[in-house]
C-alpha cells in the first residue's frame, strides 16, 4: 500500500534522473493553478515563495502576526551543506552518510541523498538573497564543524543562522505578496483539510482577528506546519507551534510515520518552578568547552541543594564526570541523544543540583584556567597567578561565548564565568511526522508535506545544523519540481469551487468542534490539561521509556483527552480575538497524537536514536546498558493510519533498504 | 539564591475588546510572584487567575519566548519591552521588580500599529514596507552563482549582520515620540544595500520602502536616538544615517 | 524620481531640515562674530554694519534668503511635529521617554518655537526700525544726528533696559538647548555618520550650542553693564 516512489538507478542520479522524467506545467498554464501553503517557516515560507516565482497562484496561511515570526526564526547554530569550501574532503556522500549514520539508520536512502545534493544550491541562493553568513577576513564564507562529524560543512550567522535563513525567505516572499502572487493570511489557522473526490482540494481557516471561519480552495495543500515537540508542554519550541495542521490532515486520511522519534537536546537551561512556560535551548557548541558533572557523594548534593554548599567548593576528586566517565573516547562531545540520557540517568539517581533536582552542572572552569594559561605563554607572562590566568581565560571564553553566557545570566541571574551552568535536556524537535513519499506527497492525493512537519529525511536522530537543511531544501528545491508532476493533471480542472458539500461539510465540523470549547464551560483551564499531558509524556514517553510506562501513558492519555472535553473552560466567545480558544483546539489535537506517540513508541521494541527502550540494551560487553537497535525487526517506518480513535490505528510498514550503507552499531566509548 | 516567592503586585493594564471599541486602564492584583519567572510567565500567572475567575485573560502577542521571533510587544512601565536592555518582554525577569511595585501595561501605541485586541497590536504595515522592496529580486533556482564568486569584505558583512538582526518587534515605533519607523525600515535598507547582491537595486528599493512608509502614516524621524536604547536587538542608529544619505542618493540621480 | 520627492517624502523633508539648520548654523556663527566686534572695537562694528547694512548682495539677496531659510526650517518644523502628533493617536498612561532621550531632542519644536517668538522682538528692536530707517525714510547714510554711525549706539541702547536684556538672555537659552541637538542631528539627517567623526561632530555640536548663545548673553551683558553710551566707555 506505502508506495515511496523512490526512481530507480543508481544513487547519485535518482533525483536528476526523477526531475528530467516527472511532468511540469506549462508556464501558461501554471496561473490557472492554486496552491495553498500552510506555514511560512524554512519550508513553508521557501516552497510559497518558489512556487510563486514559477507562476502558481498561492495562498500562503500563518498563525502569527507576519510569517516572519515562524518558528525557524529560533535556530541558533547552522546549516549543513557539502560545499567542501573548506578542502577537508566533505563530498554529498560523506554529508549523506553522516545524515544516515546519525540517523541511526532508520532514514531513507535516496531522500538523504538529494537532501545532501541540492545542499550545497541551498547556500549559493541564500548569498544571493543577501542573507549574511559569517565570512573570514579574506571575504570567504566561514565555516565551523558541528555535532560530532569531521569536516567542517556548518555555514552560520552568529547564533542566529535560523532568523537570517528566515529572513531570507520571508524577503523573497514579500516580493511575491507584493507583486501578488501570494495572498498572506496573516493571523490564521488551518482547522481542517477539505478532501473533494480523493483529493486534497482546500482547507478551513480560522481568522484569528474576527473568529471568522474562511473557507480556501485549492488544487493542492502544502503543509509546512513545523513540528509537535509542544506535545510535552514544555519545550524549547515557540508557545504557538502545533500539529493541529498535521493532524487534521492525518485524521483525514494522511498516514502519520515515526510520532515516537523525538530529539531531547542536552543543553537546555532547567526548569525553575511550575510557572515555566517554556524551555531555553543554549546552542550545543557550548559543549565543546563545557565539562559536564554532578557530585559523587550524595551529601554534596544534599547541601548544594539546601545552599550550604556552592559548586566551586567541590574539589576535583568529589565530582563525577559522568560523560568522560562512561565514554572516554567522546567525553562531553557524545551525540545529543547519549548526553541527554546520561543527564537524565544522574537524576533519576538523585543527583541533580537544583531545587527540581533535574540538572547538572556544565562547568567552564576548566576550559578558562586552560584558555588562560595558553595566553599567558602567549603573552610571555612567566609565573602568573591563578586570578591572572583566570583572568585572561575569562577573555577568551567571553570571545568565544559571549553571547550566551549573557542570555544564561539573563535568564537565571547566575554569572557562569564563576559559577557552573546548570542544564538539564528538554524536547527540541521531533523527527517524525506526516509519511511522504519521495515526492513529499502524504498519502493523500494533492496534499504535501515538507521540513519538520514531515517525517523527514533525519531518521530516528537528527544532526546538528541539518534541520534548516532540511527545511529549505523541501521548501526551495524538491517541492517546486515535485508538485508540479501532480498539477500537471490539473491544469484543464479550474477553479475549486468552495460551496461544494465537502466543504459544507468540513466547515460545519470545524465551527461545531468550537462551539463545544466554548459551550463547554468547565472548570479548569486549556493550560491545566496541556501541563498533565506534558507530565505524562515527558515521565512516561520522554528520554528513556519502557512498555508498562508506554501502556501507561496511554491509558493516562485517553483519561487527560477525555477530561478535557467534559471539563475544559474556554472563556470568551467564538467570534473574536481568543487566543484561549487557539490554545484549546490546539491541545485537543496534542491530546490524540500524544495517545499515538506512545502507542509507536511501544510498537517499536528496539532503542534506535532519540528513541530508547529500556528493554532493548546492550547486555554485556563493552557497550553494557547502551542503546541496542534491532535491525533484523525494526528497519522500517511506521506509518499510521487513523483509524476513529489513536488507540485503534493502524500501522503501516515501509521497509528501508540501504544499499549503499552498512548498518553498523554507533559506538561513543 | 532561592526563589523568593513574595512579591506581590498591582498590574495597570489597558483592556481593550477589539479595534473598534475604546479601551481603558484596569487594575489587577497577582500575588507570591517569584523573582525567576520571566515578565510573560507572570503575565500567565495572572491571566490563569483571571480564568479561574471565570473572567476574560488578557489578550496579549508572544511566541517563542527567546527573544528572536519578535511577537511580543509591551510598553511597560513607560518603556518598550520594559526596564532591562537589550532584551525582549519575554525575556524581562520578574527580579526586575520589586515587592509592591505598581507595573503599567500598554500595548505598542502608534497610528500605523492599530490595536487588535487589550496588548495586541497589528503590525502588519511592517510587512507592507517589505513588500515594497525589502528584498533582492532573485528567483529560486538550482543554479545561483556559487556563494563564493564574490568574496564581501569582512566588515561589511559584519555590519549587513548586525543590521540583519533586527526581529520587526516594533519597539522603535512604540518608543519613538513620533512614532517613526525609521530603525526598522533602515535596519533592511542598510542589510541590503552593504551587500553586493542587494546593491543592484538599492535605489529602487529605499524609496519605494520609504514611500511605503510614509503612506503607513508613520511619524517622522528627528533623531532623538531612543529607538537605538529601547531596541532589543541594538539596532544601531547608524543605519538610519546610511539610509538617509541612500535616500539622498537616490533621489538626486 | 526627481528631486521634488525630496520634499514630499519623510526622508527628503528631514534632509531639508537639516539643510536649512546648516545655512542658520552658518548665519548664527556670522551674526554672533559681528556682534563680537560691537564690544571689542566700535569703529570696526559699526563699519561692518553698515557694509552688511547696504551691501546690495547682502540686502537683496542674502536677507531674502535667510528670512526664506527661517521660516522654511520653522515651517516644516511645525509641520513635521503636527504629522508626528498624528502617528501617535491614543497617547501611553505612562511613558518614560528621559530614559532613553535627552529632552533638547523632545522639545525642538517648543525651543524652536520660543526662539521665533524671541526674533519677533528682535525684529521689532532692530530689524523694523532699520527697515523704516532705508525704505521708508529712504537714509542709507548709516548717520545719526550727530553724524555719527549710529549702528553701536542703537544697539548700546537697546540694552539699558534689564528686561529686554533678561529676555534676551533666556532666548540664547533655548537656541542652545535647540543647537545641543540641533547641530549633530542635521549631520546625522543628511545621513553623514562616521565612526571616528561622528563623536567629534557631537563634541563640536556641544562646543558650538554652548559657546555661540554665550557669546551672545556676554555681549548682551556687556551692552548693559559696561559700555554706557558715553563715549569714553565704548571700547
Amino acid at each position: 500500500m506505502l508506495d515511496s516512489k523512490i526512481p530507480g538507478g543508481p544513487l547519485k542520479d535518482k533525483w536528476t534522473k526523477h526531475k528530467n522524467e516527472i511532468n511540469v506545467v506549462n508556464p501558461a498554464n501554471k496561473r490557472f493553478i492554486d496552491v495553498i501553503v500552510v506555514g511560512s517557516g524554512l519550508a513553508g515560507g521557501a516552497a510559497a515563495a518558489s512556487l510563486a516565482e514559477l507562476g502558481y497562484n498561492v495562498k500562503c496561511f500563518c498563525f502569527q502576526d507576519s510569517p516572519r515570526r515562524a518558528h525557524s526564526i529560533a535556530a541558533q547554530g547552522g546549516i549543513n551543506a557539502a560545499k567542501n569550501y573548506q578542502n577537508d574532503g566533505d563530498s554529498t556522500y560523506r554529508l549523506f552518510y553522516d545524515t544516515v549514520k546519525g540517523g541511526d539508520y532508520r532514514a531513507r536512502e535516496a531522500n538523504v541523498y538529494r537532501l545532501a545534493e541540492v545542499s550545497a544550491n541551498i547556500i549559493d541562493q541564500c548569498v544571493a538573497q543577501g542573507v549574511p553568513f559569517a565570512r573570514e577576513y579574506g571575504g570567504l564564507l566561514d565555516n565551523r564543524s558541528f555535532g560530532g562529524v569531521l569536516v567542517s560543512r556548518t555555514f552560520y550567522a552568529k547564533g542566529q543562522t535560523g532568523q537570517q535563513l528566515l529572513l531570507g525567505a520571508y524577503s523573497a516572499m514579500s516580493r511575491q505578496i507584493g507583486k501578488g502572487k501570494i495572498k498572506m493570511y496573516n493571523r490564521h489557522e488551518m482547522l481542517e483539510l477539505v478532501i473533494v473526490d480523493g483529493k486534497a482540494r482546500g482547507i478551513i481557516a480560522r481568522n484569528l482577528i474576527t473568529g471568522e471561519i474562511e473557507r480556501h480552495s485549492a488544487h493542492a495543500v502544502v503543509l509546512g506546519s513545523g513540528g509537535y515537540g509542544n506535545v510535552f508542554f514544555l519545550s524549547t519550541n515557540a508557545m504557538g507551534s502545533n500539529v493541529s495542521a498535521a493532524w487534521r490532515a492525518h485524521k483525514k486520511g494522511a498516514f502519520f510515520a515515526n510520532p515516537c522519534y523525538t530529539q531531547i537536546h542536552p543543553t537546555c537551561i532547567p526548569r525553575s518552578g511550575d510557572y515555566q512556560s517554556k524551555l531555553t535551548l543554549m546552542s550545543e557548541s557550548l559543549r565543546n568547552d563545557g565539562r559536564i558533572w554532578v557530585p559523587k557523594d550524595m551529601k554534596d548534593v544534599e547541601a548544594i541543594r539546601a545552599g550550604k554548599k556552592k559548586p566551586t567548593d567541590l574539589k576535583e576528586e568529589e565530582r563525577d564526570y559522568y560523560l568522560e566517565r562512561r565514554y572516554p573516547a567522546f567525553g562531553n562531545l557524545v551525540p545529543r541523544d547519549v548526553a541527554s540520557r546520561a543527564a537524565k540517568e544522574r537524576c533519576d539517581a538523585g543527583y541533580g543540583v537544583n531545587e527540581t533536582g533535574e540538572a547538572v552542572y556544565l562547568d567552564f572552569s576548566s576550559a578558562i584556567m586552560r584558555y588562560g594559561r595558553e595566553k599567558a605563554t602567549v603573552d610571555g607572562i612567566k609565573n602568573p597567578s591563578d586570578q591572572k590566568v583566570r583572568e585572561l581565560g575569562e577573555k577568551i571564553v567571553e570571545a568565544k561565548y559571549g553571547n550566551l553566557f549573557q542570555m544564561y545570566e539573563k535568564i537565571t541571574d547566575d554569572n557562569p564565568y564563576k559559577t557552573p551552568m546548570m542544564i538539564y535536556p528538554a524536547v527540541h524537535y521531533t523527527m517524525g511526522g506526516l509519511w511522504v513519499d519521495y515526492n513529499l506527497m502524504t498519502t493523500i492525493p494533492g496534499c504535501f508535506a515538507a521540513g519538520e512537519a514531515n517525517f523527514s529525511d533525519h531518521g530516528a536522530n537528527r544532526l546538528g545544523a541539518s534541520a534548516l537543511m532540511q527545511g529549505l531544501a523541501d521548501g526551495y528545491f524538491v517541492l517546486p519540481y515535485t508538485i508540479g508532476d501532480y498539477l500537471a493533471n490539473d491544469i484543464r480542472t479550474g477553479e475549486i469551487p468552495t460551496d461544494s458539500k465537502e466543504f459544507d461539510e468540513a466547515e460545519k465540523d470545524v465551527k461545531q468542534r468550537i462551539e463545544r470549547l466554548i459551550n463547554n464551560k468547565g472548570t479548569k483551564s486549556v493550560d491545566h490539561f496541556h501541563k498533565r499531558l506534558g507530565k505524562v509524556m515527558w515521565d512516561k514517553v520522554g528520554m528513556s521509556r519502557n512498555a508498562q510506562g508506554l501502556q501507561e501513558a496511554m491509558a493516562e492519555i485517553k483519561q487527560i483527552r477525555e477530561e478535557f472535553h467534559n471539563d475544559v473552560f474556554v472563556p470568551g466567545t467564538a467570534n473574536e480575538f481568543n487566543p484561549e480558544l487557539e490554545k484549546a483546539t490546539r491541545v485537543a489535537d496534542f491530546l490524540e497524537l500524544g495517545e499515538l506517540f506512545a502507542k509507536d513508541a511501544l510498537e517499536r521494541n528496539e532503542s534506535c536514536g532519540g528513541h530508547f527502550r529500556e528493554e532493548s540494551v546492550e547486555l554485556d560487553g563493552e557497550q553494557k546498558g547502551e542503546a541496542k537497535r534491532d535491525d533484523v525487526n525494526f528497519t522500517y517506518v511506521a506509518a499510521w493510519e487513523w483509524n476513529g480513535d489513536p488507540a485503534a490505528s493502524v500501522v503501516h510498514k515501509e521497509q528501508l533498504e540501504f544499499k549503499n550503507i552498512e548498518l553498523k552499531q554507533r559506538s561513543y566509548k | 539564591m532561592a526563589a523568593n516567592t513574595g512579591m506581590n503586585l498591582t498590574l495597570k493594564i489597558w483592556r481593550q475588546k477589539d479595534a473598534k471599541s475604546s479601551g481603558k486602564m484596569e487594575t489587577y492584583q497577582v500575588r507570591d510572584i517569584s523573582d525567576h519567572m520571566s515578565f510573560l510567565e507572570m503575565m500567565d500567572v495572572l491571566n490563569e487567575q483571571l480564568i479561574g475567575e471565570g473572567k476574560e485573560p488578557v489578550a496579549f502577542d508572544h511566541d517563542c519566548r527567546e527573544g528572536i521571533c519578535g511577537m511580543c510587544s509591551m510598553y511597560i512601565n513607560g518603556e518598550a519591552h520594559g526596564p532591562d536592555r537589550g532584551v525582549t518582554t519575554c525575556q524581562l525577569h520578574m527580579r526586575k521588580f520589586k515587592d509592591g511595585d505598581t507595573i503599567y501595561i500598554e500595548p505598542w501605541r502608534a497610528t500605523a500599529f492599530p490595536v487588535v485586541k487589550d496588548l495586541v497590536v497589528d503590525r502588519s504595515s511592517f510587512d507592507r514596507v517589505m513588500n515594497a522592496g525589502g528584498f533582492v529580486s532573485v528567483n529560486t533556482s538550482g543554479n545561483a552563482q556559487d556563494a563564493n564568486a564574490i568574496p564581501i569584505p569582512k566588515e561589511d558583512a559584519d555590519k549587513a549582520f548586525d543590521a540583519a538582526t533586527c526581529i520587526g518587534c516594533g519597539a522603535c515605533v512604540a518608543t519613538c515620540k513620533n512614532a517613526s519607523a525609521m530603525l526598522f525600515v533602515s535596519a533592511k535598507v542598510s542589510q541590503l544595500s552593504l551587500l553586493p547582491q542587494g546593491q543592484v537595486e538599492a535605489k529602487d528599493r529605499v524609496q519605494k520602502m520609504v514611500d511605503q512608509m510614509d503612506k503607513e502614516g508613520f511619524g517622522n524621524c528627528t533623531n532623538t536616538g531612543a529607538c537605538e536604547v529601547e531596541c532589543p536587538k541594538g539596532i544601531s542608529l547608524d543605519n538610519i544615517a546610511r539610509m538617509n544619505s541612500e535616500y539622498l542618493k537616490a533621489s538626486t540621480k | 524620481m526627481s528631486n521634488s520627492a525630496l520634499s514630499k517624502s519623510s526622508v527628503g523633508r528631514k534632509v531639508l531640515m537639516a539643510l536649512s539648520g546648516f545655512f542658520l548654523l552658518v548665519f548664527l556663527l556670522q551674526h554672533c562674530t559681528i556682534n563680537l566686534l560691537s564690544i571689542i572695537s566700535k569703529d570696526l562694528f559699526n563699519e561692518i554694519s553698515h557694509f552688511m547694512g547696504t551691501n546690495p548682495v547682502v540686502q537683496i539677496f542674502l536677507q531674502p534668503v535667510l528670512i526664506f531659510g527661517f521660516i522654511f526650517h520653522l515651517g516644516m518644523g511645525i509641520y513635521l511635529e503636527i504629522n508626528n502628533k498624528k502617528a501617535r493617536n491614543v497617547k501611553y498612561a505612562m511613558n518614560k521617554s528621559a530614559v532613553n532621550s535627552t529632552w533638547m531632542s523632545r522639545n525642538m519644536v517648543i525651543t524652536g518655537i520660543m526662539i521665533f517668538l524671541f526674533l519677533g522682538l528682535h525684529f521689532y528692536d532692530f530689524w523694523i526700525p532699520e527697515i523704516t530707517t532705508k525704505l521708508v525714510q529712504q537714509d542709507w547714510s548709516g548717520l545719526d544726528a550727530s553724524g555719527e554711525f549710529r549702528y553701536w549706539a542703537e544697539v548700546n541702547h537697546k540694552f539699558h533696559d534689564p528686561v529686554r536684556v533678561g529676555i534676551y538672555c533666556l532666548a540664547f537659552v533655548f537656541l542652545a538647548l535647540h543647537l545641543l541637538h540641533g547641530f549633530q542631528s542635521a549631520f546625522q539627517s543628511v545621513g553623514f555618520r562616521h565612526r571616528r567623526y561622528t563623536p567629534l561632530i557631537k563634541k563640536l555640536g556641544n562646543i558650538y550650542a554652548i559657546l555661540i548663545p554665550a557669546l551672545f548673553v556676554v555681549i548682551a551683558l556687556a551692552h548693559h553693564f559696561c559700555c554706557c553710551s558715553a563715549a569714553s566707555c565704548a571700547p
